[in-house]
This record gives structure tokens, C-alpha cells and sequence, in this order.
């Protein structure tokens, strides 16, 4: 009597399992069942009441709402917008608000943060201790609260426009905001674009086929006078044949008011200062980490090489500190440009202000508009992280060759 | 044999002595590395200070020498009064320090409120020592009996049941709710491409509502004859308490090794009924406090506590659905995560503040601060799931093949070996996260409710008070507020990172 071996399992049965419920198998299976249904059951319950209240409220559902007029003011607005427009248009006024505030406090708290984190580094005792403490402090305090503080205490606490704080008497700074000179354009923009645009890609060009000779054939080839003489040589002589591209319309106290420049509301300024101060210091330290996180034994290795001190920094250390800093970097900017939305508590128009709270008082569609709000955040996240992971993809791809 | 001093190599007499090297420790030597070093370093040096001497000196003068301690209204904090330059004004602090601590809470209520701070304190700090024994009873208090008794001891009210009354309750709302939903698709199935689908599935719901009705009968049966009862609340603890003693039993092991979660059970329904009686939860409890009354640094606390003990099982289970290989829980909890994270918490809080009460039956009034509890419970949960993904991450895969090894079940392995070690991992990223959600119920104050902040802008607008220097003291006193528990819980962070490292360091 032989024993017969037995057969293997049917691997389409198994990997259905698999597929159906995991490692579990069919108790995954019957869990995942349970937990769909207790989710349609949830997803019941809300539109059920949903539905029950908004007739209750008479608000008729839907996005229609978007094409009435909206028929309130915005105090400052990049694209034409007056009372009489749609609430599309306020939809758009407040997220190009949003993105302005974002990318000039991405801009300041990048430096601010490159400034503190120097300090902390540097060998000097006094500028690494001040950088630390500003650090501790700006990190421990509510970001709501240093918005409050500059608006409520510090803006708040500067003089009337006839005691404005002059600065060079071209910036003026008071209690209705800062007073900075406008830009008019004269004949001479264009051919100024252009020419500056035309050196940039020379430039781009030398500096490329410099690397190639330098990798090709290990001649370093000098460049710097040309990429110059590009830089500022060509618009130079736009300038020249052409006249000024613009003029800086310089503002002028009076009566009570200043006449021509740019008014910069307060609101602005007070957001603007306090996300980056608050974004500076954390990204501060995403910078020292990324810095320190290099080892000793790579700056050494530079020297015994004969790189000099700011080659190596250049070639070696920088390239490697990056690589840990732009991951954390990039979410501090997304944090920046999510606490943008604070601007609602001081009344800045940005989106949350002007479309997730006027225009949800106005028409009552809490729902679709904060949806929609949420929904332009959430975009920008899953699009920022989409490329973080393309970018580690990258680095690990770099790293592994 | 040659002799050896003859031979060039060895020297005859002494070297000179050496000057002692430049001293590098201490003050003196920090001052030559660190300060003096170099030129340029000597300028930073200078610079460096002249910024500090600019900063420090008016702050200290605002806050302390030119400071005004005492007045009754703002008239004693104007420089025509004091004679001199005057900096913080501190009677307007005095004068709004119990609206800053406690809002509206009714004056001969307070003390209510100092003995929840008390409590808190009292299970918070031994919480905090890891010397100190039995982790687990304290936390366990502090996470599950500590909210409940906050809850009955800020807020006030009676229970007017227990366990069964509720669970009734519950189980009733949910039959009802199935039957609803059955006779819905039946009703929308005479008019739908999918009729009979409808009506199939429509039936089934309702034959699933009859069926729980007869389930649940006995227990409505009784729960209806305890409310009938001289003294239902104690009635309906009784039968609880003996119920559930008896399923832990039987379910502990029966009369072999169950005797310990009987003793357990018996003792946490002792303690119950303990707290019940104290604060006279059967007889209406303590008189009822608004809402919308509280304020303050109490408003600040009650958020930040709630949303540190809900955010932790939230970050748990959604944790551990990403992590799961079941395809729908774990697709569940990345997308849940994903959202709550990629959104701003103020749209959150609007959220929970404008949808919210839509999305639920019209006859639940959903209390001002509880939405906003829910909104930062949800958000911060999503958080903190990331923070222990991380911790469970970090558990080496063989401390979970050892446990299924022994024999153990997914959930024993996942509570008794994987989470002790993971939560243990992350308490640095735990208490990060608490210090960004302690930063964050500031913003309650925008959608109307009156937290530390929020009680200081309100306090800006009394007019008894306007002075120049009005805005600068209240921020001075909030920041300092805000900063000794950010600051502290960032130390206590560093401090539980050293331990758990100390078997790197060298």
C-alpha cells in the first residue's frame, strides 16, 4: 500500500483568499464585510439627517449657489473684483490671496530659518545662544498667538498716517498698514524682460556646457565674466537704447493720507510677519539637523583631499545636508500655507476668510463650501507629497548606485 | 659593550619646561574658543550682544520696572498718572485674572472646577515619573475615570440610568435606524430602474430590524422595569455590575483563573458606585454649568486633555488598520489619515462646527464646545496615528513571529508584546504632538469659544482698561502661560528620549 502524496492546494483559491482578506483569509474577509457594512450604515445615517435638516432649513442643496452675486466687499484682491460679482470669483479672490501670503512667507522663513540655524552653528557662543532662545521661544508660543500679538499689540501700537515710521522716506509704516513705492511700467518693460530672459538661458546654456567639458575632458573653463556680462550686460544695454523700464512711484504724505505708492494692509503684514518668524524657527532647526546630521569624517576627507573650507561645504557637506532637509522642509511649507487659514482671525481675505466664512454666513451651504475648501488644501498636500515620494524615490535610486 | 652615554641618540640633560597649555574649559576658556577666538569672531561677538542688550533691557524695563502693580482701573497705568514711561499693567491682569483662568464659570462654582485641576494634577505627575509604580492603574484612571468625573464634576447633571438603561438605548436607536433605512428602499423601489434589488434588500433590513427588536427585547423588558423601580439608577448599577462581573468571569476562565478579572470587575464597580455617591450622581448630581459660561485657561485644558486621551485609541486603531493587510480597513485608515492631515485644523473646526450638526438627527443639540472637541479629537487622532505608525514600524518583526510562535492570538500578540514596546518607542513623537495640540486649541477662539486666548481678546475690549500698554501685558502674561507648558512638556520629551536612549549613550 502506497501513499498517495497529497495534492497541493488550488493556487487560485488561495490567492483569492489572499486578495479578499489578507493575511487573514476568509475571517478578514468576513471582518472587511462587517466593517463595509457598518460604514454604509454611517454613510446612511449622515445623508438621512442631512438631507432631513437642510428641508428643515429650507437651503437647497447643489453648487448654483456659485454663479449669484456675491455683494460684499474684499479689502485687497490680485484679480478685478467689486460687489457685484459671482461667487466664483470670490472663490478665486481669496485663494490668490492665500497663495500670495503663502509664497512671500515661504520666502521670509526660508531666510529667517537659513539665518538662525548659521547662528546656531556657528562657533560663536553669543549668536549660537540667542539663535537657541529664539528658537525655544517663537516654537513654545501658538502660531494664533504671535498673529494676535503682531496685529493686536504691535501693528496696532504704531502711529496715525502723519506720524508715519519713515524708512528712507520711501517705506512708511503706520497704523493703516505699510506704505511701500509702486512700480509703474514705461516703454522699456518689454525689451527689459526679454533681455533679462535671453541671459538667464545664455547663462543656463554656459553653465551646462561648462559641466560637460568639465566632466567630458576635466577642464575646468572659466565662465563667471560671461555669465555676468549676460546677467547684467544684456539688460543693461535694453536699458540703454530703450529708457527705464519702469519708475518707482514714491508715496507722498498728504493731508492725512498718503498719495501714490502701494498701501499694504496691516493684516498682511501681520500674517506675513508672524508665519515667518513662526515657520523660521522650525525650519531653523530642520537646517542645523540636516547640517549636523553630515558626518565629521566627510568634511576631513574634503580637507585631506585638498578641497578648500567653502568647496567642501560646497561639494560634499551641502549636497548630503540637503537630502535630509528638503523632506521636513517641504512639509514645513505646506504647514506654512495650512496656517495661512489663520488669517480668518484677523481678517485678512484669504480663502477660509472671505469664502468659508462670509460666504458660508451669506448663503448658508456650509456644506458644499467648506467641502470645496478643504478640498483646495487637501490638493495641495497630496500633490506635495506625491512629489516628496518621487523625490525620496530618487534619492534612494541615487544612493543605492 | 658600548656605553649608552656615548651613544648620540639618548640626550643628557632636561627638556625646558613648556608653558601650560591654553586653558579651554570653564568660563575663561569658553570665552577664548567660543567668544574671542578670531576678529571676525570678536565683531560677531559684539554684534551678538549689542542685539541681546537691545532686546533684553526693554523687556525687563517693560516688565518689571516700569510696570504698574497696583490700581483699580486704567487711569493708574496712564504715563500722565505714574509720572513715567509706563510699561506692563498688571492690576488689568489682576482685575481679569479669574476671566482668564475660569471665564464665566459661576463665582461660587469655582471651586468645582480647582478640584478638577487638582485631580488631573494629582494622576497627571506620578503618571509622569517612570520611577513610580503601577503605570497601569494610573493610567488607567487618568485615561477612562479621570474624563468621566471631570465630565460630571465641570459640567454637573445626574445619570438618570446605567449600563443597561444605555446599552437599551443604544441597541433601540440602531433597530430604528435599520428599519428606517428598509422601509426607505422599499418606498424608493416602486420607482427605480432596480426595483426588485431594492425591495429585496430593503426587506432584509427590516426583517434584520424585527429580528434585533426580539433580541433586545429582554433587555428593554428590563431596563423598563428598573426605571419603574424607588431607585433606578442603583437598580440598573446592580444588574450591570452583576452581568458584567459574570461575563468577565466566565470569559477570565470560569472558577480556575477567572477569580482575578472577578476581583477586578468587582473592585472597578466598587469604585463606580464610590464616585456615584460622592458626587450624588443618583439624586441630580451638581447644578448644571453651561457650556457656553466656561472659559479661560479651563476651556484651554478641557480641550487639550480631551483631545490627548480620545486622540490616542483613534491614532491606535488607525494605526493599526494601515498596517493591516485586510484590503478595505487598511484603504480605510490611509484615506482617513491622509484627509484629516492634508486639511488645515480651522476648516476642520468649521467642519465641526457648521456640518456637523447637519449630519446629525435634528433633535441632538450638539453643544458648541463638544463639536470643537470632536473636530480636534479627529484631527489630532490622525496625527497621532502617524506617530505611532512610526513606533510599530520600529518593533523588530521577530518579537511578533516569537508571539505567534507561543501560540498567542493577533490581538495578544498586538496588546501585550507589539504595542508595550512601539508606544514605549514614540513617547518623544507622543508628547510633541500633545505640545502642537496644546498649541492648537487656541484656535477654538474663532469658531466662538472663549479659550485662554479668546478670553484675552474679549478682555481687550473692556474700555475700563484701554491703555496703551494693555495689548503688550495680556499677551506677556498668556505667552508666559503658553510657553511654561509648551516649554515643559518639550523638556519632559527630551528627558524620556535620554532615558530610552541610555543604553547608546557614551
Amino acid at each position: 500500500m502506497s501513499i498517495a502524496p497529497r495534492k497541493p492546494p488550488l493556487q487560485f483559491a488561495l490567492r483569492l483568499k489572499r486578495a479578499l482578506g489578507g493575511k487573514t483569509g476568509w475571517n478578514g474577509f468576513a471582518a472587511q464585510i462587517a466593517f463595509a457594512a457598518i460604514l454604509a450604515w454611517i454613510a446612511y445615517e449622515i445623508v438621512a439627517n442631512a438631507r432631513t435638516n437642510l428641508e428643515t432649513q429650507h437651503i437647497a442643496s447643489g453648487f448654483g449657489f456659485l454663479n449669484y452675486n456675491a455683494g460684499f466687499d474684499v479689502n485687497q484682491s490680485l484679480i478685478a473684483y467689486n460687489n457685484s460679482d459671482t461667487y466664483w470669483r470670490v472663490f478665486f479672490v481669496g485663494l490668490l490671496n492665500t497663495i500670495l501670503v503663502s509664497v512671500i512667507g515661504i520666502v521670509f522663513a526660508t531666510v529667517i530659518g537659513f539665518i538662525v540655524a548659521l547662528c546656531r552653528l556657528s562657533p560663536n557662543g553669543v549668536l549660537s545662544r540667542i539663535g537657541g532662545i529664539y528658537v525655544e521661544i517663537v516654537r513654545n508660543l501658538p502660531v494664533l498667538f504671535q498673529i494676535l500679538f503682531w496685529y493686536l499689540a504691535v501693528l496696532a501700537a504704531l502711529p496715525a498716517p502723519r506720524q508715519s515710521i519713515s524708512i528712507f522716506s520711501t517705506f512708511f509704516l503706520n497704523n493703516r498698514g505699510l506704505i511701500v513705492p509702486l512700480p509703474v511700467s514705461e516703454p522699456g518693460l518689454y525689451p527689459f524682460l526679454a533681455a533679462l530672459a535671453a541671459g538667464i538661458v545664455v547663462a543656463l546654456g554656459l553653465r551646462h556646457h561648462a559641466r560637460r567639458i568639465l566632466f567630458q575632458r576635466g577642464h575646468m573653463i572659466r565662465i563667471w565674466p560671461y555669465v555676468l556680462g549676460c546677467l547684467v550686460g544684456l539688460p543693461l544695454a535694453s536699458m540703454l537704447i530703450f529708457g527705464w523700464p519702469f519708475k518707482l512711484e514714491l508715496p507722498q504724505l498728504k493731508g492725512f493720507n498718503f498719495a501714490g505708492g502701494a498701501r499694504i494692509i496691516p493684516e498682511f503684514v501681520a500674517l506675513t510677519v508672524a508665519l515667518s518668524t513662526y515657520t523660521g524657527a522650525f525650519i531653523a532647526e530642520i537646517v542645523r539637523a540636516g547640517v549636523m546630521s553630515v558626518h565629521k569624517g566627510q568634511m576631513e576627507a574634503g580637507s585631506s583631499l585638498g578641497l578648500s573650507r567653502a568647496a567642501t561645504l560646497r561639494l560634499i557637506v551641502v549636497p548630503q545636508a540637503m537630502r535630509v532637509i528638503v523632506p521636513p522642509l517641504t512639509s514645513q511649507y505646506l504647514n506654512l500655507t495650512k496656517n495661512s487659514s489663520l488669517a480668518v482671525a484677523i481678517g485678512y481675505p484669504d480663502l477660509v476668510s472671505v469664502f468659508a466664512g462670509t460666504a458660508v454666513s451669506q448663503t448658508g451651504q456650509a456644506i458644499e463650501i467648506i467641502a470645496m475648501t478643504m478640498g483646495v488644501y487637501l490638493l495641495l498636500s497630496l500633490t506635495t507629497s506625491a512629489l516628496m515620494s518621487i523625490y525620496g524615490w530618487r534619492i534612494n535610486r541615487s544612493m543605492a548606485a | 659593550m658600548t656605553d649608552l652615554s656615548a651613544s648620540s641618540f639618548v640626550r643628557q640633560d632636561l627638556v625646558a619646561e613648556r608653558a601650560a597649555p591654553t586653558k579651554t574649559t570653564g568660563f575663561i576658556g569658553f570665552l577664548r574658543t567660543r567668544l574671542l577666538n578670531s576678529p571676525g569672531n570678536i565683531l560677531l561677538t559684539i554684534l551678538g550682544l549689542l542685539l541681546a542688550w537691545y532686546i533684553v533691557v526693554p523687556t525687563v524695563r517693560f516688565l518689571l520696572f516700569d510696570a504698574v502693580w497696583t490700581g483699580k482701573d486704567r487711569t493708574a497705568c496712564l504715563a500722565e498718572k505714574a509720572g513715567h514711561e509706563v510699561g506692563a499693567c498688571w492690576p488689568y491682569i489682576q482685575a481679569k485674572l479669574a476671566q482668564l483662568i475660569y471665564g464665566f464659570y459661576p463665582e461660587a462654582q469655582r471651586w468645582r472646577v480647582n478640584l478638577t485641576y487638582a485631580l488631573g494634577a494629582a494622576l497627571l505627575l506620578p503618571l509622569l515619573m517612570p520611577r513610580l509604580p503601577a503605570k497601569g492603574l494610573n493610567s488607567g484612571l487618568f485615561f477612562f475615570a479621570f474624563p468621566v468625573v471631570a465630565f460630571f464634576l465641570l459640567h454637573g447633571g445626574g445619570i438618570a440610568g446605567f449600563g443597561v438603561s444605555w446599552t437599551a438605548g443604544l441597541l433601540q436607536l440602531f433597530e430604528q435606524s435599520i428599519g428606517g433605512a428598509g422601509d426607505l428602499l422599499v418606498n424608493l423601489s416602486k420607482s427605480s430602474a432596480i426595483a426588485p434589488l431594492l425591495w429585496v434588500v430593503g426587506k432584509v433590513l427590516v426583517l434584520v430590524g424585527v429580528l434585533i427588536h426580539w433580541l433586545i427585547f429582554p433587555l428593554t423588558w428590563l431596563r423598563d422595569q428598573l426605571q419603574a423601580s424607588s431607585l433606578p439608577v442603583w437598580g440598573d448599577f446592580l444588574v450591570t455590575a452583576v452581568i458584567v462581573s459574570a461575563v468577565l468571569f466566565v470569559l477570565g476562565g470560569g472558577v480556575r483563573t477567572g477569580r482575578g478579572a472577578l476581583l477586578g470587575s468587582l473592585l472597578t464597580f466598587a469604585g463606580i458606585a464610590v464616585g456615584i455617591r460622592l458626587m450624588g450622581l443618583d439624586r441630580g448630581g451638581f447644578p448644571i454649568v453651561d457650556t457656553r459660561l466656561w472659559g479661560g485657561l479651563l476651556v484651554t485644558l478641557v480641550i487639550a486633555i480631551t483631545g490627548i486621551v480620545a486622540s490616542m485609541p483613534i491614532g491606535i486603531a488607525l494605526a493599526l488598520g494601515r498596517r493591516s493587510t485586510i484590503p478595505l480597513i487598511r484603504i480605510f485608515s490611509i484615506a482617513f489619515i491622509e484627509f484629516w492631515r492634508g486639511v488645515p485644523l480651522i476648516t476642520v473646526l468649521f467642519f465641526a462646527t457648521y456640518m456637523l450638526p447637519l449630519f446629525v438627527p435634528g433633535n441632538f443639540a450638539v453643544d458648541g464646545l463638544l463639536r470643537a472637541l470632536i473636530g480636534v479629537a479627529i484631527f489630532t487622532g490622525a496625527y497621532m496615528a502617524e506617530v505611532i505608525r512610526g513606533g510599530l514600524a520600529a518593533v523588530a518583526r521577530g518579537q511578533a513571529e516569537a508571539a505567534s510562535a507561543l501560540g498567542l492570538s493577533w490581538w495578544k500578540t498586538t496588546s501585550l508584546i507589539v504595542l508595550p514596546q512601539a508606544l514605549r518607542y514614540v513617547i518623544p513623537g507622543i508628547v510633541n504632538s500633545f505640545i502642537s495640540l496644546f498649541k492648537d486649541t487656541s484656535l477654538v477662539s474663532i469658531v466662538a469659544l472663549f479659550d485662554l486666548l479668546g478670553s484675552l481678546r474679549a478682555s481687550f475690549s473692556d474700555p475700563v482698561w484701554t491703555t496703551p500698554t494693555t495689548a503688550f501685558t495680556g499677551f506677556a502674561f498668556a505667552g508666559m502661560i503658553y510657553f511654561v507648558f509648551c516649554f515643559g512638556m518639550s523638556r519632559y520629551s527630551l528627558f524620556v528620549e535620554n532615558r530610552l536612549n541610555a543604553h547608546r549613550r557614551h
